[in-house]
């Protein structure tokens, strides 16, 4: 079965989507994901959907799953690219992803992560939060 | 008695010429002339069409005055043209139905001389006439009406089309100044303006200006909201300025949440917020 590659950079994953999404193989980056999270402690999940064409109300829900998911596993997820159908269509489906964090591209989504993971990494260092 | 359908199509075929220039002379008279709309050779000739196929229709017509009937259809298309026309000349509704209201006044005057003291013929005929005339009447403003609401039609369209400029202000930051009111068909059109330019710019925060909105119901501020979160779906942030004092008590009142949202008074209010987002400041030159 086809499977999504999930490249590590550093304290990031990333994930990039760039076939049609059915729902096997959501299920499978689900999961994918989730052993790889915490198998690598990766700090943030960076997912790329800027060829997706198309977004159902169950892969929408699916992104927001996982980005729960990495957060219970002490990751942040941002989800970038997304185009503007798929994001007037999601609205649409009545699914705004609340819990997920997003960014215009590649480039904006990583400054995001490493802004989060910055005042974070002070903090385990032992000085107290600003 | 004679039949006043056949009477009237006598009078106007023996005395056309007649009726031509009384009637001319009638409306040139009128208050509700529109020289400046409108050449007098111009008017002359459409009354001389008139008086031609509303005679024909009288005499194939015969006792039924009926003018929705198909003998009518000549004049009822002459009238057509010349409702269109003055609509679109900028005429109001009674100067286009004075032109055929006006022809009563020498039709009368026909009937009287030819009745003379004959009451009750005259009476008749007359009553006849103005029925006739009437309806012919209150059919051009109909169809000025019509042509009038076909213009408010397009005008609408175009303003749809033109109202919804998506501007770059700085580097990373666009604004939508919103004018008019929200509907569901324009809400689809600023959206979809508004996140193609979020990827053309790489916009990081769109501004939405509603100054020019007149009114905010829930329904508008559903779609404000709507175009909010496709917005943040795409990775900009969205700033909402331009809140007159009267709509923020609207929006209190409706209890409609704009918590998730940054809201300024003003759009100058709104873009120091984008900046201080993006790290930049505007100094004065030292």
């Amino acid at each position: 079965m086809e499977r999504i590659p999930i490249l590590k950079m550093g304290e990031c994953l990333l994930v990039s989507i760039q076939v049609d999404m059915h729902d096997r193989l959501a299920v499978a980056l689900h999961d994918d994901l989730t052993s790889k999270i915490a198998s690598t402690r990766a700090r943030g999940v960076l997912i790329d959907i800027s060829s997706l064409d198309v977004v159902d109300s169950f892969i929408g829900r699916m992104l927001g799953n996982i980005a729960s998911m990495a957060r219970v596993l002490d990751a942040q997820t941002v989800v970038v690219g997304m185009r503007p159908a798929v994001a007037i269509t999601l609205v649409e489906l009545g699914l705004a992803l609340p819990g997920v964090r997003t960014a215009l591209d590649v480039e904006k989504g990583m400054a995001m992560i490493q802004g989060a993971l910055a005042p974070r990494e002070r903090r385990s260092n032992g000085r107290p939060p600003a | 008695m004679a039949d006043p359908g056949s009477v009237l199509s006598d009078l106007l075929t023996k005395y056309e010429s007649e009726m031509l220039a009384r009637w001319m002379q009638v409306q040139l008279s009128a208050a509700t002339l529109r020289r400046d709309l409108m050449r007098d050779e111009e008017l002359r000739e459409q009354s001389r069409q008139f008086l031609r196929l509303f005679s024909d229709a009288l005499r194939r017509e015969g006792a039924a005055l009926d003018p929705s009937s198909k003998s009518w259809d000549g004049v009822r298309s002459l009238l057509d043209e010349v409702s269109r026309d003055r609509a679109q000349a900028g005429f109001s509704p009674s100067e286009t139905a004075t032109f055929v209201f006006s022809l009563k006044e020498p039709v009368f005057e026909k009937l009287r001389e030819m009745h003379g003291r004959d009451g009750e013929a005259l009476g008749e005929g007359i009553w006849r006439a103005t029925v006739l005339l009437d309806q012919l009447g209150l059919y051009t403003t109909e169809v000025h009406q019509k042509n009038r609401e076909e213009v408010i039609g397009r005008q609408q369209q175009e303003m749809l089309e033109l109202s919804t400029p998506v501007v770059q202000l700085w580097e990373g930051i666009v604004a939508l100044p919103l004018i008019g009111t929200l509907d569901s068909a324009r809400t689809q059109v600023v959206m979809e303006s508004l996140l193609q330019t979020i990827v053309d710019t790489r916009a990081g925060i769109a501004i939405i200006d509603i100054t020019g909105v007149p009114t905010v119901d829930t329904l508008v501020a559903q779609h404000l909201l709507k175009t909010v979160a496709a917005a943040r779906l795409m990775g900009a942030e969205c700033l909402i300025s331009g809140i007159r004092p009267q709509i923020a008590q609207t929006i209190v009142h409706l209890g409609v949440d704009l918590n998730e949202v940054v809201t300024k008074a003003s759009l100058a209010d709104a873009l120091g917020v984008a900046l201080e987002r993006l790290g930049l400041a505007i100094t004065p030159q030292s």
